[in-house]
């Protein structure tokens, strides 16, 4: 597994040259919108990874609550992590991107007050992890965790009441969705990298998480043979 | 002994404490009067802007108020170690629950009667659509509020710093139900708008996080 790191590095990197590349200088120039629609292949991939992170998260901590395994919490603290960073980078290109097509940074829309409100939640899980005590952590993270993801079509409910702004869906909505071939090739590529690089994210941090755990556990080891 | 016994017996014990020290309740009202204060300072409404902004503010400084309550709910218990006692007996952890949820119900709703009068006061505030539609949604509001916070109060209560705990994990999830509780009400103070859909989503939030509090509760109380 060591020898492994290194090598998914190099390809990670190399693909995501790869997407830039792509992203940036073959794919064809948007009619309307011009070179700024570039933004869209990494907003959308990022809050596609978001997403599938915090559902990762949700399904690892009901297995937590379930099997009570360690690595089952690993993950879910990996997952909530990573997810975190992909939705505070798809709020921080959206609004580089509403800056110049929609003339403001940002607006209270149904879908842009729901990922605010979806990233808020999971730096609270955050918060939580880093400020309980020892061995409740697991116990108290998970059980929060399904407060949350709970909570988000809820969200959904509430805040759709008011004007929605955002783009309309551009796969599936409706009969004038649907993306040049051109478009719709470089943004499926960028999606597949996205995807692999959170994966790659959870797995370094999964495994960084199970390292803490047996450091942990080795610490009470030694302290109860310094005991007895 | 059944649940509801078990239930009546805690929320008893709970009301007679607060009934001879009146903690909570006065450090609520006295904190919900400051807040109104200087909502008033900082603002400086008429009549007709109060009417669109008071549900805002009612909402807030009673949100603020109730983790004042919501903070002493599980103190109280640790001191001469009940909770462990509790723990260790055989009585169903959600009798515990539900007792300080009806308990910390009890409590806001009395605060609210109490401040209601001072906003109508202050803000010279008058209801242009029905009255009974607020109360219903200050009901629903205020046990949304509740059930999640006395479930968050006994999360926090195992971490370090948990005064500070609680407002951070109570408030994300509470987004939505503050929402619909602030439309309601300016909906119906103004009369310009039907509250029926923030009154329905408010049923649901409700329904939802009490089954959520139930199921889980007796893990969070047991977490080692």
């Amino acid at each position: 597994m060591k020898k492994l790191a290194p090598i998914s590095i190099l390809v990670t990197v190399a693909l995501l040259g790869i997407t830039s590349y792509f992203a940036l200088v073959v794919a064809p120039t948007e009619a309307t919108m011009g070179d700024v629609q570039r933004i869209f292949y990494y907003h959308v991939s990022s809050g596609w990874v978001g997403m599938l992170c915090f559902f990762v998260n949700f399904v690892a901590s009901i297995l937590y609550l379930w099997k009570r395994s360690p690595a089952s919490d690993a993950l879910a603290a990996a997952s909530a992590e990573v997810g975190v960073v992909f939705t505070g980078v798809l709020l921080l290109l959206g609004m580089l991107w509403a800056r110049p097509v929609w003339g403001i940074w940002w607006t209270w829309d149904a879908r842009l007050t729901t990922t605010l409100v979806l990233w808020l939640i999971y730096v609270s899980y955050l918060v939580l992890r880093r400020f309980s005590a020892g061995g409740q952590t697991q116990v108290l993270a998970a059980a929060f965790a399904v407060f949350g993801f709970v909570d988000v079509p809820i969200v959904y409910m509430s805040i759709r009441w008011f004007r929605t702004q955002h783009p309309a869906p551009v796969i599936g909505g409706g009969e004038n969705s649907g993306m040049a071939p051109g478009i719709a090739h470089v943004f499926l590529f960028t999606l597949v990298v996205f995807t692999l690089l959170g994966a790659w994210f959870i797995w370094l941090r999964y495994k960084l998480a199970t390292e803490e755990q047996a450091l942990e556990s080795a610490h009470t080891q030694a302290a109860l043979k310094g005991v007895a | 002994m059944s649940t509801a016994s078990i239930t009546r017996a805690t929320l008893t014990k709970d009301l007679r404490m607060e009934w001879r020290s009146k903690d909570a309740i006065n450090s609520m009202l006295f904190f919900a009067l400051l807040v109104v204060v200087i909502f008033s300072f900082a603002f400086n409404p008429t009549a007709e802007e109060s009417r669109q902004i008071a549900g805002g503010l009612i909402w807030v400084a009673f949100l603020f108020a109730t983790v004042v309550a919501l903070n002493q709910t599980w103190a109280r218990e640790l001191r001469n170690q009940v909770l462990d006692a509790y723990r260790v007996s055989p009585a169903p952890p959600n009798a515990l629950f539900l007792a300080k949820t009806f308990g910390n119900f009890l409590f806001v709703i009395v605060l609210e009667c109490l401040m209601t009068p001072l906003f109508v006061v202050f803000y010279e505030l008058r209801s242009v659509g029905p009255v009974w539609q607020l109360i219903v949604v200050t009901l629903l509001g205020t046990w949304a509020l509740v059930v999640n916070g006395t479930f968050f109060a006994a999360l926090s209560i195992r971490t370090r710093s948990r005064e500070i705990m609680l407002p951070l994990i109570l408030f994300p999830i509470s987004i939505p139900a503050l929402l619909a509780m602030v439309d309601a009400t300016t909906s119906v103070l103004t009369g310009e708008a039907s509250p029926d859909f923030w009154i329905k989503l408010l049923a649901v939030y409700d329904i939802v996080f009490t089954l959520v509090c139930l199921l889980l509760f007796e893990t969070v109380l047991n977490a080692e």
